[in-house]
């Protein structure tokens, strides 16, 4: 079991649940007004403001449970990097529409497994907050997949970029399905779930989106991310600088 | 019927208060200004979601960074409502984007003003979106009835996003020192180019008075500034702020029109950049379309 006991647990679990949709939806904010085309610039506005919004709900239920008073500002601007506990994938850079739709596809067919099963979680304010969720990541994911379909099939260009961008991304999505003790706790909890059970959908979604995009699945690599532990690269500090800069120029101010 | 008559005609239903709709006869002048008109309001909606668009990843709360997103969003939403209604008109969007990248279409100058701080976010929402809803809810009854209920939906978000960029001006106003100096910095840059979005003095306004006649336009530049100003006067008192004294700089007015405003290179370069990095995309889009209507042909046939 984890030194963080129960209602630890129950914090961070939520809190990795919040900071990845934050996290993904400060990355897809920076392409508002730079898509390749109009439609595009809706679209991931739309996918960045639902993210954004669950994000919300689930920063004020943490600091709910945490019960130090955190509010979702305090808690989004004022942690620092290593208290950050989104998944390593949501913070990869945009890079170009193919990086940025094949992040989201990788996401999306995670986060709507995940969402389905937490639509059940013993814990009725998860369960609410992921029932509203799973129609969005179920829009999303159709957004996203009709995407990676289309650059997949599209040109030899479209193809030979959006099959790098899996190769680059592939190894920050082992740990979304690698249950660790804050996991495991939960789920015997009834509160988290099973991540074998998601990683069965996730790979079934994967694998019928690829074929249909004509993509490779890429190969798995030894080395893997654990953005849910508070290890982070070199962009989340960056991101955070820029995201914090208002809040940590004037303590204190109302805006 | 030859022209004179057909002209006559329809100046007769213009001034019944009649829309004209897409398929009816209409003066090839009538029709060049209002491409003109709704291509240039098209654009700065487009162009106007870079300076506020620069502020999404800096927001200083997650509330409003969501009402910000929403209305960069909204922005978008409008240009896409806009082109649509421009094509009615039998232009296309590609082609009007073409004329925007190519710098020859003309946009909003207020877009080509910087937005440093956060309280310009503030300002851009009360005075800009302010000035825009004087000068749009007169075309809700403009003649032209695609561009006349294009106009109705647009103004009800216009005025939404006023009140929110009022209560950003409201919240630093009650704020800090630093917060109080942030809204009236941010109040001194914009006042003026606000005053200029309602076009030059009426006498120098080389479209106004055939626009009158037709019914695009239903007031003059001179009437709505002032109107303008008396809506704003009394809401920079309720914050505690003071309006700039001075006089309107035409000769800044023209510069920037002319594209040496202090970020209308950056604008274009924006746009531009944008559409050649997405060029692969809306390519890859097209064969994808083309090859499936294919497959499609060939499984039916």
């Amino acid at each position: 079991m984890s030194t963080r006991g129960d209602s630890g647990n129950h914090g961070a679990f939520v809190l990795r649940l919040a900071d990845s949709n934050l996290v993904l939806a400060q990355r897809l904010g920076e392409w508002i007004g730079h898509a390749p085309a109009l439609e595009e610039d809706l679209g991931l506005a739309n996918t960045a403001l639902d993210l954004l919004g669950q994000a919300r709900l689930l920063l004020t239920y943490a600091g709910a449970l945490e019960g130090r008073g955190r509010d979702e500002d305090a808690l989004a601007y004022l942690r620092e990097e290593g208290e950050y506990l989104n998944c390593a994938l949501a913070e990869q850079p945009n890079g170009d529409f193919g990086d940025t739709l094949a992040r989201q596809f990788l996401f999306d067919a995670w986060q709507l497994p995940l969402y389905e099963r937490l639509a059940s979680s013993r814990d009725p304010q998860l369960a609410a907050i992921a029932a509203r969720g799973v129609k969005e990541a179920r829009y999303h994911l159709r957004y996203s997949s009709g995407w990676v379909v289309r650059l997949g099939d599209g040109t030899a260009e479209s193809h030979g970029r959006v099959q790098g961008s899996l190769e680059r991304l592939w190894p920050y999505t082992a740990e979304l399905f690698d249950a660790d003790d804050i996991d495991r706790a939960m789920q015997v909890a009834g509160i988290g779930v099973d991540l074998g059970a998601v990683r069965v959908d996730w790979e079934q979604t994967v694998a019928a989106v690829l074929a249909e995009a004509t993509l490779a699945r890429p190969g798995d690599r030894p080395w893997h991310w654990y953005g849910k532990r508070g290890e982070h690269g070199e962009h989340l500090g960056h991101m955070l600088a820029q995201m914090q800069a208002l809040q940590r120029a004037h303590p204190g101010a109302r805006w | 019927m030859d022209t004179a008559a057909l002209e006559e005609r329809f100046q007769a239903r213009i001034d019944a208060d009649e829309r004209i709709e897409p398929k009816d006869w209409m003066p090839d002048g009538y029709r060049r200004a209002l491409i003109r008109q709704m291509a240039q309001h098209a654009h700065s909606e487009i162009v106007g979601m870079l300076p506020e668009g620069n502020w999404i990843t800096r927001a200083p709360t997650l509330k409003r960074k969501a009402i910000l997103m929403a209305k960069v969003q909204d922005e978008g939403g409008h240009g896409a409502y806009l082109y649509g209604a421009t094509e009615t008109l039998g232009v296309t969007r590609a082609a009007l984007i073409e004329e925007l990248l190519a710098g020859s279409a003309k946009y909003s100058s207020i877009f080509n003003y910087p937005t440093p701080t956060w309280a310009d976010i503030g300002a851009i929402g009360w005075l800009v979106d302010g000035a825009a809803i004087m000068n749009q809810i007169p075309l809700c009854r403009c003649s032209y009835g695609p561009y006349a209920r294009a106009m109705v939906r647009i103004c009800k978000e216009e005025s939404f996003h006023q009140r929110q960029g009022y209560d950003i001006m409201l919240a630093l106003a009650r704020g800090t020192e630093a917060q109080r100096r942030m809204a009236q910095g941010a109040l001194d840059r914009w006042w003026w180019p606000a005053l200029m979005m309602f076009g030059p003095p009426d006498a120098e306004s080389k479209h106004s008075a055939q626009s009158m006649r037709w019914k695009v336009k239903r007031f003059t530049n001179d009437e709505l500034r002032e109107r303008f100003i008396e809506f704003t006067v009394p809401q920079a008192e309720y914050l505690g702020l003071s309006i700039p004294q001075g006089t309107i700089d035409w000769n800044e007015f023209h510069e920037v029109l002319r594209g040496n405003g202090p970020c209308n290179r950056e604008r274009l370069e924006a746009r531009r950049r944008a559409h050649q990095n997405g060029g692969w995309v809306r390519e890859a889009a097209l064969a994808y379309a083309e090859k499936h209507r294919s497959g499609y042909r060939e499984a039916v046939q």
